[in-house]
């Protein structure tokens, strides 16, 4: 039972393994903290913090929480990514940059605004709206790069047997990308677990209500590093039902010539349910959010908005998340690579084990890192460097699966004949396999430029003294409920992300066609 | 920056084929490679001009819990008037004392400027606080600092009933009352907010745990309206929506100076002395045993504590001001005269075991 597209077993280059390690190292850091933490309570103890029956109750409503989210956010996402990349849904290009924009939007942004329009909107249908409407685009990125390189090939054998089109991608084009949407799904149910600002604002008591608690109000850091600890096996156990879900990577073409072109899929009298699904998704994530911040800015014009300190932010944000984005693609590549062609239990444990620290909330990581500043690394205590480390602990995984859902989907027959021609192995991977995957390698880099943009729980920690992004600036007015004052940075916030989402759906949806138009 | 990088990304993918290919390669080797050198550049840099490098006596880090935009005024009066640069890191103020807490010896904090009492008592419970010398012990009135001398209260405020006098002509003096039936859906309260779970934790301390908990089930069954701020409270009994609320004393003044008092109809009631509702709690300071400029640290306490310091939270919060023999700027009656339970503000850093009491009893979340 070897992998089905795996070339015969071989060595990987060593810079790959090299590569793969320090990333596991980085990734694993916060647990290390973790465990050496809670061990210092004693093991006795430490079980004794987390079988309390509220413990308990509270991991359960977060799984509940975290599958109700992840199920709405993978629908949303392929639907969204069917529709934008294969059916002729009026203003697709539009489209792909719109449908990726409600990643820039903070959930904690996002809930105050509809806590702003409707104060009493119930707290678990309030929660999964806001979780869901932000974490869809984790499903339709790479659900739509994946669409984007299908051979449409067999869905014309299909169709061509007088299978009825809906059937066509319910059977055939979904199972193809069934591993992306399975990493997407991934991305969004940890994402949803670790959370704690939309259900703060809603009030809907959560797991992590007891882990900021034990920072915020209980001053203990041993018995959130406790709670941490469980975080963790929970979403060791998300990690492998996703692997279960996901099943064996086999999609990627084999046999002779070239794919053909993409034809849109017409989608006749259902094109304005379409186009009103794009609609909708788009005004509930962004387009409502968006109307009551730039509703207040509005207010906060008539006192004079300090745009000087808006630019401020802006620009530390913009850099410090392009170092992010770069400093965690240069981790992800040997990660993603590494486990799409040489994939063993060795290395997918590797890769797996990197996705576990992503379930941890922002402050469990930022608190970790300020260990690890105050006792390895303190030249760089609150300094750029390690802010961009913790950036990179948290958003690696981001990265990882795009980079792998990437080079899975690449034909591995070039790599061969690469090696045939006697390139060594690194050659192969700088001028074969890395520009065959380079949509999927810039995708990777952009989501974490955008997530990046507004992450606040560690920014807070580790930021150099003194220095502001937008969303530290956003948290100093919304902390007290000045919702004008804080307006023109979500604002900034989200036009300037645009940035990076545009580019990420340039190269998702317009690179993988180019390439097609080129071989065909 | 960004916009450059992302420019020349597009001019390198406009050739077609391999070259396009191999130039998005170099591309992403030349992100790494500047990545990196920028990465150490920048983080070199400030860390030689930053506060290690300063001249001793001419800067302090500052950890600040209270919000930027109450407190950096007083801050930067600081600076003009001692020349001592003040670098601040605004946090929460539970966050902050976790990282320092987890800095240890390590923390480049020289003063810590916290919201509450729980939070500096935390860090004297680590023994990360330094004692302070007995002109600022000797400020503030024993309550409102640590037995230990290791933090003081810079300013006060006071829990109360902030009610609608058109509504409920004759409001409660005690918590007991606000539990009447009669008062079923008339009182606000703010669930999530730090003063009010300091409130509920003074009550646990001074009623014991199986007393606190009934009175927060007889809160509850009498079904209070929960409010996101307590100012949300303070505008909902001044419109009439509710009659009471359970509020800091601040809040009302704030209207009150903004919009002049003739128009705002709330009205507060202090609470009978002795009742837990009338709970007094601080915001403080506290100088970092590990602290390298101890001398800097030790003005900028007795700056809080001068008169110009505590006239600014006067002028500025409406709190009561605890030292310097400064009095408050709006008409309230005076803290020895209201006579607030006896409690070690101390002991209110157990807000963990409130937050599950008020999960318990339903009063945190729905």
């Amino acid at each position: 039972m070897s992998a089905p597209l795996g070339p015969p077993r071989r060595r990987p280059p060593v810079v790959l393994v090299l590569g793969a390690l320090a990333a596991v190292v980085v990734a694993v850091l916060p647990l290390v903290y973790l465990v050496d933490r809670a061990g210092s309570l004693g093991w006795s103890a430490a079980v004794a913090e987390l079988v309390q029956r509220r413990t308990v109750e509270l991991l359960w409503r977060s799984l509940v929480l975290a599958g109700t989210v992840t199920v709405l956010a993978s629908v949303i996402g392929v639907a969204a990514a069917w529709l934008v990349v294969r059916s002729d849904v009026p203003g697709r290009r539009f489209w792909a940059v719109l449908v990726v924009l409600p990643l820039a939007m903070p959930s904690y942004a996002a809930a105050y605004a509809w806590l702003s329009w409707r104060p009493a909107m119930a707290p678990f249908p309030g929660t999964v709206l806001v979780l869901t409407l932000v974490a869809y685009p984790y499903v339709y990125l790479p659900v739509a790069a994946a669409l984007r390189r299908l051979d449409p090939a067999q869905e014309e054998v299909a169709r061509s047997l007088g299978q009825h089109p809906a059937r066509v991608v319910v059977t055939l084009t979904l199972r193809q990308v069934r591993p992306a949407v399975a990493s997407g799904a991934l991305l969004v149910a940890l994402y949803a677990l670790s959370d704690f600002g939309a259900p703060a604002l809603f009030r809907y008591e959560v797991f992590t209500f007891v882990i900021y608690g034990a920072y915020n109000a209980g001053f203990d850091p041993t018995r959130a590093a406790v709670l941490g600890l469980a975080l963790v096996l929970v979403a060791a156990l998300v990690v492998v039902a996703e692997a279960w879900v996901r099943g064996r990577p086999a999609y990627a073409r084999i046999g002779s010539g070239a794919p053909r072109r993409q034809y849109p899929v017409a989608l006749r009298g259902g094109r304005p349910v379409a186009l009103a699904f794009l609609v909708a998704v788009f005004a509930l994530g962004i387009g409502f959010p968006m109307w009551r911040f730039v509703y207040w800015t509005r207010a906060a014009l008539d006192r004079t908005v300090p745009w000087g300190e808006v630019a401020d932010a802006l620009g530390h944000t913009l850099w410090w998340s392009l170092l992010a984005a770069a400093a965690t693609l240069v981790l992800a590549v040997p990660v993603g690579v590494l486990v799409a062609r040489y994939r063993s239990r060795l290395t997918t444990g590797l890769e797996r084990s990197t996705y576990v620290a992503h379930a941890l909330p922002g402050i469990v990581v930022a608190i970790a890192l300020v260990y690890v500043g105050v006792t390895v690394l303190r030249p760089v205590y609150q300094e750029v460097p390690l802010l961009i480390l913790a950036y990179v602990v948290l958003f690696l995984s981001l990265a990882i699966g795009t980079v792998r859902t990437g080079v899975e989907q690449t034909p591995v027959a070039q790599e061969e004949v690469a090696r045939s021609l006697g390139r060594r192995p690194g050659q192969v991977l700088a001028r074969v396999t890395l520009p065959q995957a380079a949509p999927a390698l810039a995708g990777g880099a952009a989501l974490v430029f955008v997530t990046a943009m507004k992450e606040l729980p560690a920014t807070l920690l580790l930021r150099p003294t003194g220095l502001d992004t937008l969303a530290t600036r956003l948290w100093t007015f919304t902390s007290e409920s000045n919702y004008a004052a804080g307006a023109p940075y979500v604002v900034a916030l989200v036009c300037f992300a645009a940035i990076p989402t545009a580019f990420l759906s340039r190269f998702v949806v317009d690179a993988g066609a180019r390439l097609g138009e080129h071989r065909d | 920056m960004a916009a450059r990088a992302g420019g020349s990304g597009t001019g390198r993918r406009e050739g077609a084929g391999r070259a396009g290919r191999a130039g998005l390669v170099g591309l992403l080797d030349r992100v790494a490679v500047v990545a990196l050198v920028v990465g150490l550049v920048v983080g070199l840099v400030p860390g030689t001009a930053g506060p290690a490098g300063a001249a001793p006596g001419d800067s302090i880090t500052v950890y600040s819990g209270r919000n930027e935009a109450l407190i950096k005024p007083l801050f930067d009066q600081f600076t003009r008037d001692t020349g001592i640069e003040v670098q601040v890191r605004y946090g929460d103020s539970g966050a902050l004392a976790s990282q320092m807490l987890t800095e240890g010896g390590a923390s480049p904090a020289d003063v810590f400027v916290s919201q509450d009492a729980g939070a500096l008592g935390a860090l004297t419970n680590a023994r990360l606080l330094a004692k302070l010398p007995p002109r600022s012990r000797s400020a503030v009135a024993p309550e409102y600092r640590a037995d230990d001398g290791t933090w003081v209260g810079t300013s006060g405020r006071v829990r109360v009933l902030v009610y609608n006098p058109k509504l409920l002509p004759d409001p409660p003096t005690t918590i007991d009352e606000v539990v009447d039936p009669r008062y079923k859906g008339k009182v606000g309260y703010a669930p999530t907010n730090a003063s009010w779970q300091s409130f509920v934790t003074g009550l646990r301390v001074l009623r014991g745990e199986r007393k606190a908990e009934k009175w927060l089930r007889a809160f509850a069954a009498n079904e209070p309206k929960a409010y996101a701020s307590n100012a949300a409270i303070r505008d909902a009994v001044d419109a009439g929506q509710i009659w009471m609320g359970l509020v800091n004393h601040y809040y009302l003044w704030q209207k009150i100076v903004q919009n002049g008092e003739s128009s705002v109809v709330a009205r507060n009631q202090f609470m009978a002395p002795g009742d837990p509702g009338g709970l007094v709690n601080v915001a403080g300071v506290g100088v970092l045993k590990s602290s390298r400029n101890k001398k800097a640290a030790q003005v900028f306490v007795d700056y809080m504590l001068s008169e110009k310091g505590q006239a600014y939270f006067a002028d500025s919060t409406y709190e009561y001001p605890l030292a310097a023999g400064v009095q408050p700027s709006v008409r309230l009656p005076s803290l020895a005269k209201l006579r607030a339970p006896a409690l070690d503000l101390s002991d209110l850093d157990s807000l963990a075991a409130t937050q599950e009491l008020l999960a318990e009893t339903g009063l945190l979340t729905r």
